[in-house]
């Protein structure tokens, strides 16, 4: 029984105006198995999805559901087939209840003309008691936090006889804790014989639940197997078709001081924060949240300003009272929240690569077209933006193209500090790589670089010189020859 | 949990809304004792017919997601053609007539709105500012403007029909409260049963909510959207006949800048402009709240000019306490 073959897919195909988003996919689900399938931002994931949902219909190849070739099906045929999504959005109503959120649908595919509350109580009930989730059903769903509110589009997912569950990305907006309780339903659903698609590019995580794992890689298959198969270099070897250097970055020092700050403070953030950022430099700051690791990059770009203390940029002091100090002391800022704060997602690469410098491009009134073309192009080709033009929009862009254009954006404006909060958050394995490499290039062109990051792996790899944040204070400052567990020790204030 | 609920519920928006009605009533009454009468309650019955119904128009175009300001003007051109036709061109003396084309240039309207929002999707705001020119250019230039302020027999009759009939025994003023009043409380009872106990209703609170997941969920967002649009052109038109028999006037601009009262209305009963929230109990509250001061003002000693300054202080006030409790409701999440 739990080899038996649920769906299984052979040689796909599916292209976008002559652009390959899938080349040759395999995949195949057992019943009750838990299937991790990884790879790269852009590797076709999502088209996958798509068609095996019945959104996309496939250029080539062979779609088996139990047995039988179901090439041509819509999204209604795949639902009653047992195929069950859950995009990221989870697609659910913030403005009506647990219980509506969870029924409602059924009763539209039953093509219902009343509503019978009653159904709709008893039929949440039943779904979040095969879940296990407690949740009480009259609730609005925006008042539910985002693990309730896929917990929420699970229990919808499963009321019409799934079998077959595809979970995407689930676990990006969740804490630990969270992702341990999705872990348990998903394995409750796997005792019922339920297969389950989780689309993730951690391994870790992946680690934790997956039965089997597929990893996909520019629109093809790669390799697949189970996951003690897997080990951490094979992989991102997988993922990104090469070895990833693990080497850790060691400049060369320089006496050549660019950046100091001395006894910052803003009280009820931080108190007497002293370091400084010589050439060559990638600091690290870190600390647990609270410990002020954040609120330091937000004063030093005059987002919140410190208070007292002073700040020196290659020699010179500053003053920083507010954004527009920063940015003309030549002070770039990547926030931790990119989407919202760092992007303006429905405009071009081009738009958001030229916002902050835009003044360059002035002649008069007029804005030198030619020239904010020609530095977007350039960008794109030194950052390594994979992208056809400099004309799509941002949104359309993965974690890490998009986290390009951002530093981007701040490159072109010849920035001499640059701060990033949380860099990598969200981008894969890859394309991390690359955003950490330009990080050591643009440190040995002498700008100083401060990443802000919790991800102590990537600050070792990465940052020569890490400052430890503790309560709002300095706790350490060290290089990047102590183990992980020292650095965790140090982070938890735990005795040494 | 069940002091929560019965906490949230005495700080709903209708009960907030409650209370400040209350105290209104209150500091009346206090200053002038003859409010607490009969007379008062059939006043303000009266008074607020057109604005409830026009409400409730509204309200289900906001809680579909999108807003209409063109009822004024459909409403216009829904009273001014029939009485122009009655008045001008042949004396056609039926209750059934006057209403029946009104309720079907309201509905054409009504279409056309659908039609500009859902299949041409434009901004549902842009959209019906431009029906609402179309329809008011249209008939002025067309038609003329001219006031007609005498009925045909039959809707003369449904002027003489009064469900009460309440005589003042201090003044022997006689109070009227017309048939017509039935209109809007039938019109609420139906409106609060399609929206809580249709699929239809649920619908529209879906597509409010989100359009993606309607259309993933497998509702017909189209058709949703072309119902509220054309109900709201529909009850638009009836309640424009109804101003005409009420008031014994028929001008091309009667009802123009309603749609502000009305709005503020739906917006103060809990409507979120954004759409997907509100219901029918609490637009009758805020109709009941704004008609209350629109009437009763100059009984405190404001003068009468003050009013519209006290309805907009009202329509912040309630804005601030729905988007407290909106607030409120997205912290401490469960």
């Amino acid at each position: 029984m739990a080899d038996e073959v649920f769906l299984k897919l052979k040689g796909i195909k599916k292209s976008f105006g002559g652009v390959h988003a899938l080349n040759g996919v395999d995949l195949e689900i057992r019943r009750g198995e838990i299937h991790c399938l990884a790879g790269e931002n852009g590797c076709g994931k999502s088209t996958l999805i798509k068609a095996i949902s019945g959104v996309h219909r496939v250029d080539e190849g062979e779609i088996w559901i139990e047995g039988k070739l179901c090439n041509k099906m819509n999204p209604i045929d795949a639902i009653n087939k047992g195929i069950q999504v859950i995009y990221q959005d989870f697609a659910v109503f913030p403005n009506l209840t647990v219980a509506e959120n969870i029924a409602l649908n059924g009763e539209v595919k039953n093509k219902a003309k009343l509503v019978n509350w009653k159904e709709i109580h008893r039929v949440a009930a039943e779904a979040m008691a095969q879940v296990g989730a407690e949740i009480d059903p009259d609730v609005k769903l925006e008042q539910l936090s985002v693990a309730n509110k896929q917990m929420v589009a699970i229990c919808r997912a499963i009321i019409n006889d799934a079998k077959f569950l595809i979970l995407d990305e689930p676990t990006t907006a969740l804490t630990a804790r969270e992702v341990e309780k999705l872990w348990t339903v998903v394995r409750a659903l796997k005792e019922k014989g339920i297969a389950v698609m989780i689309v993730n590019h951690k391994l870790d995580e992946i680690y934790q639940i997956a039965d089997r794992l597929t990893i996909l890689r520019n629109g093809a298959y790669v390799s697949s197997g189970p996951i003690h198969e897997y080990d951490q270099a094979r992989f991102t070897r997988d993922m990104t078709g090469r070895d990833i250097s693990q080497e850790k970055y060691l400049p060369k020092a320089s006496e050549e001081e660019i950046f100091r700050v001395e006894n910052l403070s803003l009280p009820g953030a931080f108190k007497d924060v002293s370091f400084s950022v010589h050439k060559g430099d990638v600091l690290g700051l870190t600390g647990l949240l609270g410990s002020g690791r954040g609120e330091i990059g937000e004063a030093l770009f005059g987002i919140e300003p410190a208070q007292s203390g002073h700040i020196y940029l290659n020699g010179q002091e500053i003053t920083i009272k507010n954004v527009a100090d920063a940015i003309h002391n030549k002070i770039g800022y990547v926030p931790e929240d990119r989407l919202t704060e760092g992007l303006f997602m429905d405009r071009s690469i081009l738009d958001n690569t030229i916002a902050t410098s835009i003044r360059k491009y002035f002649h008069g009134i007029k804005l030198d077209k030619a020239a904010m073309e020609e530095a977007t192009d350039r960008w794109i080709r030194e950052i390594g933006v994979v992208t056809p033009s400099s004309k799509p929009a941002v949104r359309t862009l993965s974690g890490g193209n998009a986290q390009k254009v951002v530093i981007s954006k701040w490159l072109n404006t010849d920035p001499k500090l640059f701060i990033l909060n949380g860099p990598t958050v969200g981008v894969d394995v890859g394309a991390k790589s690359e955003i950490h490499a330009i990080l050591r290039e643009l440190a040995q062109k002498g700008i100083g670089i401060i990443v802000i990051s919790d991800d102590l792996p990537e600050l070792l790899q990465n940052c020569n010189k890490i400052v430890v944040m503790r309560d709002g204070r300095v706790a350490a400052v060290v290089d990047n020859s102590i183990e992980q567990k020292e650095l965790s020790d140090l982070l938890m204030g735990r005795a040494e | 949990m069940n002091k929560l609920k019965t906490k949230s519920l005495l700080t709903s928006t209708q009960m907030i809304l409650l209370y400040v009605i209350v105290a209104f009533c209150l500091v009346v009454g206090i200053r002038q004792p003859a409010f607490f009468s009969p007379a008062t309650v059939i006043t303000i019955c009266r008074a607020g017919i057109f604005t409830m119904c026009f409400a409730l128009c509204e309200m289900v175009v906001l809680i579909s997601g999108g807003i209409d300001v063109s009822f004024p003007a459909i409403g216009c051109v829904a009273m001014y053609v029939p009485m122009y036709i009655i008045n001008r061109v042949t004396p056609i003396d039926s209750a059934l007539f006057a209403f029946g084309l009104a309720i079907l240039i309201g509905l054409l309207f009504g279409l056309l709105n659908g039609f500009l929002v859902s299949i041409l999707r434009l901004p549902p705001l842009i959209a019906t500012l431009a029906t609402s020119s179309i329809a008011s250019g249209g008939v002025v230039t067309l038609l003329g403007t001219r006031e007609f302020t005498t009925l045909p027999d039959s809707l003369q009759a449904i002027y003489n029909t009064n469900i009460i009939t309440y005589t003042a025994p201090g003044t022997g003023f006689t109070y009227l409260l017309n048939v017509l009043f039935l209109v809007p409380v039938l019109a609420c009872l139906g409106v609060a049963w399609m929206l809580r106990y249709t699929m239809l209703g649920r619908g529209l609170y879906a597509i409010g909510g989100d359009k993606n997941a309607a259309r993933v969920a497998g509702f017909n967002v189209r058709r949703l959207q072309f119902f509220a649009y054309t109900f709201s052109g529909v009850l638009t038109g009836a309640t424009a006949m109804m101003y005409t028999v009420l008031m014994h006037s028929s001008t091309t601009s009667a009802l123009m800048g309603d749609e502000m009262i009305v709005i503020a209305a739906c917006v103060i009963g809990g409507v979120r402009i954004t759409g997907g929230h509100g219901g029918v109990l609490g637009v009758v509250l805020g109709v009941v709240l704004i008609t209350l001061v629109q009437n009763n003002l100059n009984m405190l000693g404001i003068p009468t000019s003050w009013q519209t300054f006290v309805v907009g202080l009202i329509i912040l006030l309630g804005t601030i306490i729905t988007s407290w409790q909106a607030k409120r409701s997205s912290h401490g999440k469960a």
